[in-house]
């Protein structure tokens, strides 16, 4: 009976801060400032400066998910293939430029990527054409993977450590090639790390407006952006409450097929 | 042979790009030229001046008392949570879980704006306090997603026979169940402190005038060009983590050959 009452404080704790915060936001997306319900703000999606932002967002945030993908995949692999004792230490690698401001590691590209900026330089050495992409969506697309690759590198590692190396041996007893082996075994067992992953990098970089912000020359508006600037500068809660419900519909499909290709039930990717 | 080398040659490829950005900054902490674009010769002085510039020196104070308190705090209210969630039903647990998912799943700036929106209505005085809530807030979850798989190990049995002996509830638990799930509290307390430290969206939304943590320092320094001190700091926090962890990596092996 008292094992009950210890739960109340976290309790309160979720009720008050994170379900009546959500209804709020909820309340303002349907109302208008009389307090009227209106279902404008969710409407306002469809004007063609919002639905342009939320369509940049989506693209934007696929190309990174997949990009993010078809770099972590590998390297998810080859680290889960070697010995334990060095594996700590290699995941630690991958953990560790967290530590560094992520703001800071953002900016620290724009150095980079500048006309004249390192890597032109490098390039202008080497005699190659230079890269070009500063204050342009690639720029942006390059903040997200580099930011996010940790968040997939990380669920696909720990599914593919813990696949029993006996059913690989199996599947080359029986005859399969690597190739088969990938794609019949290794690849069908990873599935959870995969949908884990991709929910992971998808969610951060759909709502972005720090890297789009910082890298993108605030030329180009995220969906992230549109938000922000209505909570931070034109100040109108509402519409800003509107867009962000519908940018909940979209994480929570993203949300929805995971869950459903996650047939345990239980997330076994972090 | 030949796929070793290229496995090798992945891995460190990949290595460069996560860390191009770091020794970068680096190197700008060094650079004696104010602007980012210029190399002006290796100095210190951004190294002395960190430690005269009040602003960032409260900005990091104020980021290291929000990280420690808020993962304290979480860590005692997620812990206890876990104690009882673990003896609920099937059904309450499902539900109480799910919403302590609701954060780690939910886009950053809609749980950024969501609490604004809730101590506005409040009247909370934005500045130390609602930071300080919003990251318990976020920080919980990770504490409860890292106690409760150690929790569910645990044999029921050596409770009951603690009790059996003549323990009280809370002697059978700080002797009993506390030191198997001692390790799922560290990790979830060290989790919880790396996220409130790297936060920015959160805090942005649910900071007050006047109040800074580091990262909302720095953002409003990217309009007007990044104070190099910045660099300075970051420069040492990123070497003391590195320190330590190098430390903490090394030293059980020693402990084994002794």
């Amino acid at each position: 009976m008292s094992k009950k009452l210890l739960s109340a404080p976290y309790l309160f704790w979720s009720v008050m801060f994170i379900l009546i915060p959500l209804g709020m936001v909820f309340y303002y997306g349907f109302t208008d400032k009389t307090g009227a319900f209106t279902l404008d703000n969710i409407i306002a999606i469809t004007t063609a400066e919002h639905s342009k932002a939320l369509w940049e967002a989506l693209k934007l945030s696929f190309i990174s998910t997949l990009i993010c993908f078809l770099l972590a995949y590998p390297l998810a692999l080859i680290l889960s293939s070697r010995n334990v004792k060095q594996n700590s230490f290699l995941i630690l690698i991958f953990i560790l430029p967290m530590w560094m401001n992520f703001l800071l590691r953002t900016l620290a590209w724009q150095t980079l990527l500048e006309k004249t900026g390192v890597i032109n330089s490098i390039l202008k050495f080497l005699n190659l054409p230079t890269l070009n992409i500063i204050n342009k969506p690639e720029a942006i697309v390059l903040g997200m993977v580099y930011n996010f690759l940790p968040f997939m590198v990380l669920p696909l590692y720990n599914v593919l450590v813990k696949i029993d190396k006996n059913v690989i041996n199996a599947a080359r007893d029986l005859g399969a090639n690597s190739v088969q082996t990938f794609f019949k075994i290794i690849f069908p067992l990873s599935l959870p790390g995969v949908f884990s992953g991709i929910t992971m990098v998808f969610v951060p970089a759909l709502t972005t407006f720090v890297i789009s912000n910082i890298l993108g020359g605030s030329k180009i508006l995220l969906i992230g952006n549109v938000i922000e600037q209505e909570f931070t500068q034109t100040g109108n809660w509402h519409l800003g409450s509107g867009l962000s419900i519908v940018l909940m519909v979209f994480i929570i499909i993203n949300m929805v097929i995971s869950a459903l290709t996650d047939k345990d039930g239980e997330a076994q990717g972090l | 042979m030949i796929k070793t080398t290229a496995q090798k040659i992945y891995t460190f490829l990949i290595f460069v790009f996560l860390y191009a950005p770091i020794v970068t900054l680096m190197v700008l902490s060094f650079n004696a030229s104010k602007t980012r674009a210029k190399w002006g010769g290796f100095s210190l002085k951004w190294y002395k001046n960190l430690f005269r510039n009040e602003a960032i020196l409260q900005a990091l104070w104020n980021t290291l008392a929000i990280a420690f308190l808020s993962a304290l705090i979480a860590t005692v209210i997620g812990t206890i949570a876990c104690i009882s969630i673990n003896s609920m039903k099937k059904r309450n647990r499902a539900v109480i879980m799910g919403i302590t998912n609701i954060p780690m799943l939910n886009a950053e700036i809609v749980t950024g704006i969501s609490l604004m929106l809730l101590f506005i209505s409040l009247g909370i005085k934005f500045g130390f306090t609602t930071i300080l809530l919003s990251h318990i807030t976020f920080n919980i979850p990770y504490v409860i997603l890292s106690v409760m798989p150690r929790m569910k190990q645990l044999n029921p049995s050596t409770y009951e026979a603690a009790l059996d002996l003549g323990a009280s509830h809370t002697v059978a638990f700080f002797k009993v169940v506390f030191p198997d799930i001692l390790p799922g509290i560290l990790s979830g307390f060290l989790m919880a402190f790396t996220m409130s430290l790297d936060d920015f969206i959160i805090t942005y939304f649910t900071k007050g005038p006047g109040v800074d943590t580091l990262s909302t320092k720095i953002y409003t320094e990217v309009r007007k060009g990044i104070k190099p001190e910045m660099y300075a700091l970051s420069t040492i926090i990123f070497v003391s983590v590195l320190v330590l962890l190098l430390l903490s990596n090394y030293s059980p092996k020693d402990k084994k050959k002794v």
